[in-house]
């Protein structure tokens, strides 16, 4: 009988993801025997720090978690917030706060795109090397970066950590005239996100699926963004009340992330895939127009696709700033009052990488008792190991440095932040 | 052979912020990378050049055993080391566990807090190695960025402004929101480098930029009395992104005023 040969390929840190985090890959006679990702990151323990802190501060507090998007981490504080304390905002302030995500859309997609996902496609290190040979592609990837943060600091005051948000609204609405100076580029992110679409989609892609229940937000009347209920491709329609209920966290030796599984134990995938699997029939006729030319279906469940897909919703979140700045009318008061409960609420919203969900119990003061906040990548961590090993399957004969490439290539398709899922990567692939 | 000067971007405990501040210099992106090479910033690349490098830029806060050692390695690779945002000048808004029990703080996110290798406190980067140029903010501002990129490099002294954010204010033309509208604001004591953005906005500020140079808490906080807010609300302001600075400032001030 013949020894076993045994693999072992390991990444330390994996590059261009939001955060620290490592995987490793054991393969035994060509099968793969396990597959962890672990996440490094160290805790920052902020359900534990936001513990006998005013409801009031949780906006700018779990602001600091991530960012890249800290937008997401604001709006499902404030949402949590506003459901405990029942407070309904004007029609004017949702809005703004949709239009505010819109640029975290478009600052955090062009980012992911352009910076640190297209590189792996076309065979470069990162943006700064790709834009050697191609600097018309790179600055146009800039511009639509540039446009989503020009967006957020006209609505949120600043790019990184807004602050301009708060429970029951904003500090000060922007004026009609504000926000006709980002008409014009955002026509311009508009046209580039098409671009991106088509420049995008005649990448290479191996022909993969992802085989787990796809969760986002879906509202009846919108692509979801700011708000929605809970529903799956499996049939799962929840208000976001329920969350608890049908979902659970995990706690494993590897990793500082929880793992998200549902009450069943099974694995499920939210973020772009999700989307625009329960909701691509919501999008505005420009960006279902350019999705069906360049032949993206629905569902599309390649998680190397999620770039076409993350560019399609590029091309809709400017659709949808544009068509929110038109109807604009300004807010009669800034923002709601709130009165403290106490009680518990939930706020969900879908962060660039997918939902992102917050639980918090206050007293009749409005001091914290309880928080809890379960980040997208969290949720994702499974379906990225489980994706991973069907990957491995797949090349396990190509030479170590290769399939390193491509495990790496598997994992940033699902666009982890690992600063948020701390509670992710060095990749270590080891063939025995 | 290359002659450009190296930087390289370093990540401790943080949230990837002030990092992309780089990257959100979308103007200058492209010209930065043909006079400096990017020799190290895993965020953007995955190349990367072996050390020592010109100018190294670290991100985070010292939270674990294993980061208290990699930072005397980046201090050892480094000709200049300067800190970016409140996490790596003043431990972020996690050094409140500095004030708390770390197992408490373990169990209440952990359901096995055995697997969590954690120190008890968030520390500066300054406690652990010395540090060239501490370049504020949560996050920073990205020209105050640029102009420290700059200097570095150009190896002169960074032209930072340690006065308070009322200045801003002044120079803005921005009427006081504690004068006007009685609205609390941390602007007295913060130093300035956002552009007194929060008082643009009709809020007050809270304190992102950390203790500016000599703060007078004493007389804050008794105009934030006379707004209605007790010391305990004063000084759970001041407990957010800096909380480690305005306490150590807050130390200083108590040991000059003791005359023992």
């Amino acid at each position: 009988m013949s020894e076993p040969t045994r693999r072992t390929i390991q990444t330390d840190y994996l590059a261009r993801v939001e955060g620290e985090g490592a995987m490793s890959v054991r393969l035994v006679d060509g099968k793969v025997d396990e597959v962890e990702l672990r996440i490094f990151e160290p805790p920052r323990f902020f359900e534990a720090l936001l513990r006998g802190r005013s409801f009031l501060e949780a906006p700018d507090i779990t602001s600091r978690i991530c960012g890249i998007c800290p937008v997401a981490y604001q709006m499902s504080a404030i949402n949590a917030m506003e459901d405990l304390c029942g407070v309904e905002v004007s029609e004017p302030i949702r809005l703004l706060r949709r239009l505010l995500y819109c640029g975290e859309w478009i600052e955090s997609h062009a980012l992911h795109v352009y910076m640190l996902h297209a590189p792996d496609f076309l065979g470069y290190d990162g943006a700064v090397e790709m834009a050697r040979e191609h600097p018309d592609v790179v600055q146009r990837g800039l511009q639509l970066k540039k446009t989503g943060n020009e967006l957020m600091i006209v609505v949120g005051g600043r790019e990184i950590h807004p602050v301009n948000v708060k429970v029951g609204g904003f500090y000060r609405a922007p004026t009609r005239g504000e926000l006709q100076t980002l008409v014009q580029p955002l026509e311009r992110a508009r046209e580039a996100a098409v671009e991106t679409v088509r420049w995008t989609a005649g990448f290479d892609f191996p022909e993969r699926a992802v085989d787990c229940e796809l969760v986002a937000l879906a509202a009846p009347d919108a692509y979801a963004i700011e708000q929605g209920r809970v529903v799956s491709d499996h049939g799962l329609d929840i208000g976001v009340q329920e969350y608890n209920d049908n979902f659970y966290e995990e706690h494993v030796a590897r990793s500082n992330a929880l793992h998200s599984r549902r009450t069943d134990g099974s694995t499920y995938l939210c973020g772009p895939l999700a989307r625009y699997a329960l909701s691509a029939d919501r999008l505005s006729p420009l960006a279902r127009e350019v999705a069906a030319e360049v032949g993206l279906e629905v569902p599309c469940r390649d998680a190397f696709r999620s770039i076409v897909v993350r560019s399609v919703e590029l091309v809709y979140a400017c659709d949808e700033a544009l068509r929110i700045i038109d109807e604009y009318e300004e807010p009669d008061a800034p923002a709601a009052e709130v009165e403290p409960r106490a009680g518990v609420g939930h706020g969900a919203t879908e962060a660039p990488r997918g939902l992102l969900y917050h639980r918090y119990e206050l007293d009749s003061e409005g001091t914290i008792l309880d928080a809890k906040i379960v980040p997208p990548t969290s949720q994702n961590q499974l379906a990225i190991e489980e994706d991973l090993r069907q990957v491995v399957d797949r090349y396990h004969d190509l030479a170590d440095d290769e399939l390193k490439h491509v495990c790496e290539q598997a994992i940033r398709n699902f666009d982890p932040c690992i600063s948020c899922a701390t509670h992710f990567l060095d990749l270590e692939i080891v063939r025995e | 052979m290359e002659s450009r000067p190296t930087l390289a971007v370093w990540k401790f405990s943080s949230c990837d912020g002030c990092q992309l501040s780089l990257l959100d210099v979308e103007d200058d992106l492209l010209a930065i990378a043909d006079r400096v090479q990017i020799a190290h910033f895993l965020e953007a690349s995955s190349a990367t050049v072996e050390g020592p490098y010109d100018v190294s830029l670290v991100e985070g806060s010292i939270t674990t055993p294993e980061e208290a050692e990699r930072i005397k390695e980046v201090r050892a690779v480094s000709h200049a080391l300067v800190t970016i945002g409140a996490c790596a000048t003043a431990g972020g808004i996690q050094a409140l566990r500095n004030y708390a029990d770390i197992d408490d703080y373990v169990a209440a996110v952990y359901a096995s807090p055995e697997y969590i290798s954690t120190l008890a406190t968030s520390t500066p980067i300054a406690d652990h190695v010395d540090v060239d140029f501490e370049l504020r903010g949560c996050p920073i501002n990205k020209k105050q960025l640029l102009e420290l990129v700059s200097a570095m490099l150009q190896r002169r002294k960074p032209s930072i402004a340690t006065h308070s954010v009322c200045v801003e204010c002044k120079s803005r033309g921005i009427p006081c929101v504690m004068v006007s509208h009685g609205i609390p604001c941390l602007g007295p004591v913060t130093q300035a480098g956002c552009g007194a953005l929060c008082p643009a906005y009709n809020r007050g500020c809270f304190g992102c930029f950390g203790p500016a140079e000599t703060p007078n808490l004493a007389s804050l906080e008794s105009w934030w009395r006379n707004l209605g807010v007790d010391e305990k609300g004063l000084q759970r302001a001041l407990a957010t992104f800096n909380v480690e600075a305005f306490r150590r400032q807050r130390e200083r001030a108590n040991t000059a005023h003791d005359p023992d």
